[in-house]
């Protein structure tokens, strides 16, 4: 119940309510520029990526051995790797094969690993401290380690031209990462009153874990799911770098920069330079982004 | 009378048979000692890719052959320094009936496998008979070769006596491939797949330790047959599998060499960065890549389809791009090109898949395809996770067939499921290798053998026509006739499409100039058993 002021004059009642969506953003743009500048280079990257075919000027698979390394030219704008091939359209291309393979294993490990958290949370005893000590295993792997030994371990399985396994090696290291933020968030929300109520009402566990308590962990999982795109762009193309991602003709970043870029980069430096500018960029903007959208919704961070 | 190098080998033969027969030379006399050698060290070397298993008879990687190759003898080998001519290993000396018909070898007496024992013509009888007729469970890729012998006879145990069923003109020189080493009977005996997991040879190095991703290790042979040899006190071949770790390496001295073979790129950056601490050496290779198709699987048994992706590709096009970046270079058909009986440029180019008009070829291509119903044709090319010069190859193909509008799936593999793969015949087409140690026909033409004969036909096909063909040239000793065979050979064979060359490779080796004694040849498979290499440090 409110009371109203007497002495202040009330808004007009016919007034149009401020559109919510616009107003966040513009917000968001306002309060955090940097994430904003970030927020522009992911859209650029995603419209790359979805319209890759129209935008590329080239072929990125077609060879052309009158072309071969190429300098930066009108004709090509990033030049041409030792086949001939169009760095540029690579680069556009590859795009979507970051973004397929970094979105995905970041949704599948931070979806994965949320429920794991807010289960372990829910749970506690027995099932938590098991689980705990599973990820504390998992956690005791650097990112790239882990995802080097799951790649090697299982044999190449794509579907559509998509590597699973290269997805599900870096969705396992991203797993327990998230899992043990998001049990931190959980823990706060397994003691509230509604929680209680719930159980009180008779509720099953899957119905308390997934219409309860996730939506009040959903902040904290996409902070960490933006954050760990970045981390899966980044894992794709070392795993790529070594031999161990996609596989050529393939366009995709880090094997851009490894195979024949290795033999010509002094001959040819925009082999390297370009791939490695993406790289950059793209990890730079989402762990900015990530970094920015924290910022904005985590209500401690507001004076 | 022309003399080549055919007629002037069977001279030799007749003269040996004559003339060497009461002849024994003891290499165990020989002075192994030349001039300024240093004796001891380890050589570190670099072998590009782990071998799918150690036993030489059953493969035709020379991952295999660079890790067995020092622990074992062969009963003749290739004299490097006067190539193609042959030489003894185990044999002290060795006669050839003037019909070609009986081979007879006297062995090196108190040869000591490492286990202890001594080598006896029954190892070498149980050796080939293994190669000649496999035992169930058993693979062995040397079939087809010595398919001609009717009889191995051991009159003594340092006498070996071949019989043949038929003429077979190049006998002699396949008694002396690399891939023939000889094993202990008694292990054989005991389980007849045992040189696929354990050495015991009577090679300059005792086997010391496979570590699985890592090296292969061995340690001096001091009861070796040859006195004064090996040099060196050990070896170990270092697993490399990406090129770049391998120029690091041998740039930095971790390995003083890597003797399958580099890029010309690969050699620019290492002569540029090392100068004059390294050597390299050249050679045109009896190696080439070959695009194979899975006749049992469809609609790759069907001629259409097969010819249809043979013409879309560019090979004269290819081979100048390709041999600026990669080791490929030269086209050819079944034989080495330059080499005696290769087919001419003139000839080859009248053959499908060899035509200089691309854009015609290619409109063919595409019609054939249609008349298949295979317009929207898709598939899995199948190669191996080998940077130089398979990666290449495979980036080549996928470009050249997606130009008459086929989608191709590029999937790379280490060399143990890469092989595997082809040989369960799981696979639609394949970049296929044809690893010979010698230019001559008899090896040349035996991967295209129908696949009960030739288990290293990776196309799987079924052909009478070829094998009747093979086996008539083999016995042909006029060397224009057989030249004419081996064309209907050939013709045969690209006309059906079930396996065609790419390119053929050029052979280039960097070596560290500390390295000596390591001798450069045409082919990767040979003069790796290290026993007269030695360290100047």
């Amino acid at each position: 119940m409110t009371i109203a002021d007497p002495t202040l004059p009330l808004a007009p009642t016919n007034a149009a309510a401020p559109s919510r969506t616009p107003s966040k953003f513009v917000d968001f743009c306002r309060q955090q520029p940097l994430g904003a500048v970030s927020f522009l280079i992911i859209f650029a990257m995603m419209f790359a990526g979805i319209f890759s075919s129209l935008v590329a000027p080239y072929d990125p698979l077609t060879i052309d051995f009158a072309s071969l390394l190429a300098p930066p030219s009108a004709d090509h704008w990033c030049g041409t790797d030792a086949y001939g091939r169009d760095i540029c359209s690579r680069l556009i291309y590859g795009a979507r094969t970051a973004l397929v393979i970094g979105f995905t294993s970041s949704f599948v490990g931070s979806s994965l690993g949320a429920i794991l958290g807010i289960a372990s949370a829910y749970f506690g005893g027995r099932i938590d401290a098991w689980i705990q000590r599973f990820v504390d295993i998992l956690l005791a792997f650097p990112l790239i380690v882990l995802a080097l030994v799951v790649v090697a371990a299982f044999r190449k399985f794509s579907v559509g031209g998509v590597d699973i396994n290269l997805i599900v090696a870096i969705a396992i290291p991203i797993l327990p990462r998230v899992a043990r933020v998001v049990r931190a968030a959980a823990l706060s929300v397994r003691v509230a009153p509604y929680i209680d109520a719930a159980r009180a009402a008779g509720y099953s566990h899957t119905r308390i874990i997934f219409r309860h308590m996730a939506p009040n962990v959903v902040a904290p999982y996409l902070i960490m799911l933006t954050a760990f795109i970045a981390q899966a762009i980044l894992a794709e193309a070392s795993l790529s770098f070594l031999g161990l991602g996609v596989t050529e003709p393939t366009a995709a970043w880090g094997l851009m920069l490894s195979g024949n870029a290795a033999d010509f980069y002094r001959q040819a430096p925009w082999m390297i330079l370009f791939p490695g500018v993406a790289i950059s960029l793209a990890v730079f903007a989402f762990n900015l982004f990530g970094d920015s959208l924290r910022d904005f919704l985590d209500p401690r961070f507001k004076v | 009378m022309k003399i080549t190098r055919r007629t002037a080998l069977q001279g030799t033969a007749g003269a040996l048979a004559l003339g060497m027969s009461g002849f024994d030379w003891d290499f165990t006399k020989a002075n192994a000692q030349a001039p300024n050698v240093k004796r001891g060290g380890v050589l570190n070397f670099a072998i590009s890719a782990e071998a799918p298993h150690y036993d030489p008879a059953g493969s035709d990687t020379y991952a295999t052959l660079h890790f067995a190759a020092p622990f074992y003898s062969t009963l003749l080998r290739f004299n490097l320094s006067k190539f193609p001519a042959v030489e003894n290993d185990l044999a002290t000396s060795y006669t050839v009936a003037p019909d070609l018909m009986t081979y007879t070898f006297k062995l090196t007496p108190n040869v000591k496998f490492h286990d202890g024992t001594a080598l006896t013509s029954a190892d070498v009888k149980a050796t080939y008979d293994r190669m000649r007729n496999p035992p169930a469970g058993v693979v062995s890729t040397r079939q087809a070769t010595f398919a001609d012998i009717g009889t191995v006879e051991t009159p003594d145990p340092l006498t070996v006596i071949f019989k043949m069923k038929a003429v077979n003109a190049s006998m002699l020189e396949h008694f002396a491939s690399p891939w023939n080493v000889i094993y202990s009977a008694k292990d054989l005996a005991e389980n007849p797949a045992g040189p696929r997991t354990k050495i015991n040879g009577t090679g300059p190095f005792i086997f010391v330790e496979h570590v699985k991703g890592s090296h292969v290790a061995g340690k001096k042979n001091d009861a070796y047959f040859k006195k004064g040899f090996p040099y060196l006190d050990g070896f170990k071949g270092i697993f490399t599998l990406q090129a770049a770790a391998m120029l690091n390496a041998v740039q930095g001295g971790q390995v003083l060499g890597e003797f399958r073979g580099i890029s010309p790129a690969e050699r620019d950056r290492l002569v540029q960065t090392m100068g004059d601490k390294i050597r390299i050496e050249e050679s045109s290779w009896t190696l080439n890549l070959l695009v194979c198709f899975n006749v049992d699987k469809k609609p790759f048994d069907d001629v259409r389809v097969r010819r249809a992706l043979l013409m879309a590709i560019d090979r004269w096009g290819g081979s100048v791009g390709l041999s600026k970046i990669s080791t490929l270079r030269s086209v050819g058909g079944v034989i080495r090109p330059g080499s005696p009986f290769a087919t001419p440029e003139a000839e080859l180019v009248k053959l499908p898949g060899f035509s200089k008009d691309i854009k015609k070829s290619r409109e063919e291509a595409k019609k054939l395809l249609k008349e298949a119903g295979q317009e929207n044709l898709k598939f899995t090319l199948w190669n191996r996770n080998l940077a130089m010069p398979y990666t290449p190859a495979g980036i080549f193909l996928v470009d050249q067939w997606r130009q008459i509008g086929v989608e191709v799936e590029h999937k790379q593999s280490d060399t143990g499921p890469y092989l595997a793969t082809m040989n369960a015949g799981n696979h639609d087409v394949a970049i296929d290798f044809s690893n010979l140690f010698m230019d001559d026909s008899s090896l040349g033409l035996a991967k295209y053998l129908s696949i009960g004969r030739s288990p290293e036909n990776r196309s799987r096909s079924k052909d009478e026509m070829l094998d009747k063909l093979y086996d008539d040239h083999l016995r042909e000793r006029d060397p224009e006739k057989r030249k004419a065979m081996i064309r209907a050979f050939e013709k045969r064979v690209f006309e059906q499409g079930y396996q065609q060359p790419l390119l053929w490779w050029h052979r280039i080796v960097p070596t560290h100039k500390t390295l000596m004694g390591w001798k450069m040849s045409p082919s990767h498979n040979l003069g790796q058993q290290l026993e007269d290499v030695w360290l100047n440090v």
